[in-house]
């Protein structure tokens, strides 16, 4: 059995399912339509510190949603293109980001008891259980 | 927890039909998402029904059976069943689309994705969609009233129907408003409800606004430090009227997440800062002043440094009759220089008035070209060749570099038009 502690968070789940992977953190809100391509799952946005970065198959953690009502279309399109997220981690509930969990059909947590951009940092081991709304995080290295 | 009426839970049991227990799974789903408790009840949703970008034309092609739709079951619906589409159940608009219907050529559509894009078109017309075409259905016959539940989509809408009308809608997407237009609901929560809409940050006005550029700039600052909140804009210029409240929000909506604004003395839910903030304490408060200012213009400008215009774009969120009168009268005598495309973008409503006016003739008689449906950002469309562009639109300043990879300059109006007629760039910061 590994030693390595394991951080446990609570909150709400959004959307359904299980799913663990490579954490992707980012403390900005995450554009839509115009600041995403969805074929690659990269974000293209001029000035966002992620630019240039895939989520593709990542624990995508993240303030939450911003920018054109395009957003869920955009990730509905990543998932039809096998470059969608593994799962989302975020902070803030917006239609956006709802409506853009439902379509991609990822597990998604949010309302989490401490703040996951806190603990989380991109290359952590992150599993999300969107049924019960709990996140384990194992630190890298 | 949810609760649905007795008419929701016959929908979601399939007694209206597939298509519309599909949309009601599909609304039910997102409103658990969101943590709604219930529905309300909508008879007017803007939204794209049906519609496919190229990606979306490849891959639902040869999916459709049996005169039942792929993209509509499969897309709008997030449905894994080939449904049905029955007709619209409410009033139900189309935003803006892929190409103009006379100078698609002139965009560079294919005829292949073009007759798409037509087809597409008749899909949502034949099941009582209003084919709008536009991103600012409020210039073009779709105008709620105050209170008004609506579900739309197009976050420069979406903010100025909340925020200059009283309307009331969050800013739905694609599948949630498809789902709307078959069923006539739309989660309860956020900007339907009434303790939602009060102000959060405040912000204090200490430079002069007038102009459109002014208004779109002041929106560009707001949306980047109040994010997805609702800001309170307070100060001492003169009343907006509507393009410059148009330009303001669309910035906000495009640097933040902003849904919806209060300008103290302007806006209806604003009549004085107390009404703006309701029973909320400001979480912040900011200051645009001349820093601010510069900082502002600077950002809009960060990717421009070659001065050789090839393109001005001009009509973000789609212009207004006024703003089609003005580009008219700006380029009087003159022409667009020959290194230099001129595009201006509108709704067809607005277009057909601006022709009978004459305006359109007037700018085409200079070597502009007024196109409608579109934008140069939403069609991924530039004339050849392009390398610096000229706008007078903060957001599609926003977007188009991150979507074309070409340099834009923002600035006024006059700057632009001045730009497609020396093909030089001489704005200057304010």
């Amino acid at each position: 059995m590994r030693v390595s502690a394991t951080i446990v968070l609570r909150g709400r789940g959004v959307v359904g399912g299980r799913a663990e992977g490579e954490a992707l953190v980012t403390r900005e809100t995450i554009p839509g339509w115009g600041g995403v391509n969805p074929q690659q799952g990269v974000i293209t946005e001029t000035h966002h510190e992620l630019r240039g970065q895939s989520f593709k198959d990542k624990v995508l953690v993240f303030r939450g949603a911003k920018g054109s009502s395009g957003w869920s279309a955009m990730y509905h399109t990543a998932r039809l293109a096998g470059a969608a997220p593994k799962a989302l981690i975020f902070n803030e509930m917006t239609t956006k980001v709802a409506l853009g969990a439902v379509v991609m059909r990822v597990p998604s947590v949010t309302d989490l008891d401490r703040d996951p951009l806190d603990l989380i940092e991109t290359g952590d081991w992150v599993m999300v259980d969107g049924d019960l709304g709990i996140v384990e995080i194992q630190k890298r290295g | 927890m949810l609760r649905l009426t007795d008419s929701e839970k016959a929908m979601l049991d399939g007694r209206n039909g597939k298509a519309r227990q599909k949309a009601m799974e599909l609304l039910v789903r997102y409103a658990e998402a969101l943590g709604a408790e219930r529905f309300v009840d909508t008879r007017n949703v803007a939204g794209v029904p049906g519609s496919a970008n190229p990606f979306l034309q490849r891959y639902y092609a040869g999916k459709d059976a049996d005169g039942r739709d792929a993209i509509f079951s499969f897309f709008d619906l997030d449905s894994d069943e080939l449904v049905d589409t029955p007709d619209a159940v409410v009033p139900t608009f189309h935003l803006q689309g892929g190409a103009d219907p006379r100078e698609w050529q002139t965009l560079g559509v294919k005829v292949e994705i073009f007759r798409n894009y037509q087809e597409r078109e008749a899909f949502a017309a034949r099941h009582d969609v209003t084919i709008l075409k536009t991103c600012t259905p409020y210039l073009a016959g779709n105008v709620p009233a105050k209170g008004e539940h609506c579900a739309w989509m197009e976050s420069s809408a979406v903010i100025f129907a909340n925020s200059v009308l009283g309307a009331r809608t969050n800013t739905e997407g694609r599948e949630s408003t498809s789902a709307a237009m078959l069923t006539g609901k739309i989660p309860d929560w956020g900007l339907h409800r009434t303790e939602c809409r009060f102000g959060t940050h405040r912000v204090d006005v200490q430079v002069p606004v007038d102009s459109v550029m002014d208004w779109g700039m002041l929106g560009y600052f707001v949306g980047d430090v109040v994010q997805e909140h609702i800001p309170v804009v307070a100060g001492g210029f003169e009343r907006p009227e509507i393009v410059r409240l148009k330009h303001f929000g669309a910035s906000a909506s495009s640097s933040g997440g902003v849904e919806m604004y209060h300008i103290v003395g302007t806006t209806p839910e604003a009549e004085s800062i107390e009404m703006a903030f309701g029973p909320n304490k400001p979480i912040d408060r900011f200051t645009y002043d001349e820093a601010a200012r510069r900082q502002v213009y600077d950002r809009l400008n960060a990717n421009a440094s070659d001065p050789n215009v090839d393109f001005v774009m001009l009509g973000c969120p789609h212009a207004a009759l006024d703003q089609l009168r003005e580009a008219a009268a700006l380029l009087e005598g003159k022409r667009v220089s020959g290194n230099c495309h001129l595009w201006i973008f509108t709704s067809r409503a607005v277009d057909s008035e601006a022709r009978r006016l004459g305006y359109v003739k007037a700018i085409n008689d200079a070597g502009g070209v007024v196109m409608t449906d579109t934008c140069s950002a939403f069609a991924q469309a530039i004339p050849p060749g392009t390398k610096v562009a000229a706008l007078d639109s903060a957001k599609q300043a926003h977007y188009l570099p991150a979507i074309l990879g070409v340099q834009a300059w923002f600035g006024s109006t006059k700057d632009c038009i001045q730009a497609a007629i020396t093909s030089r760039w001489s704005g200057e910061r304010p």
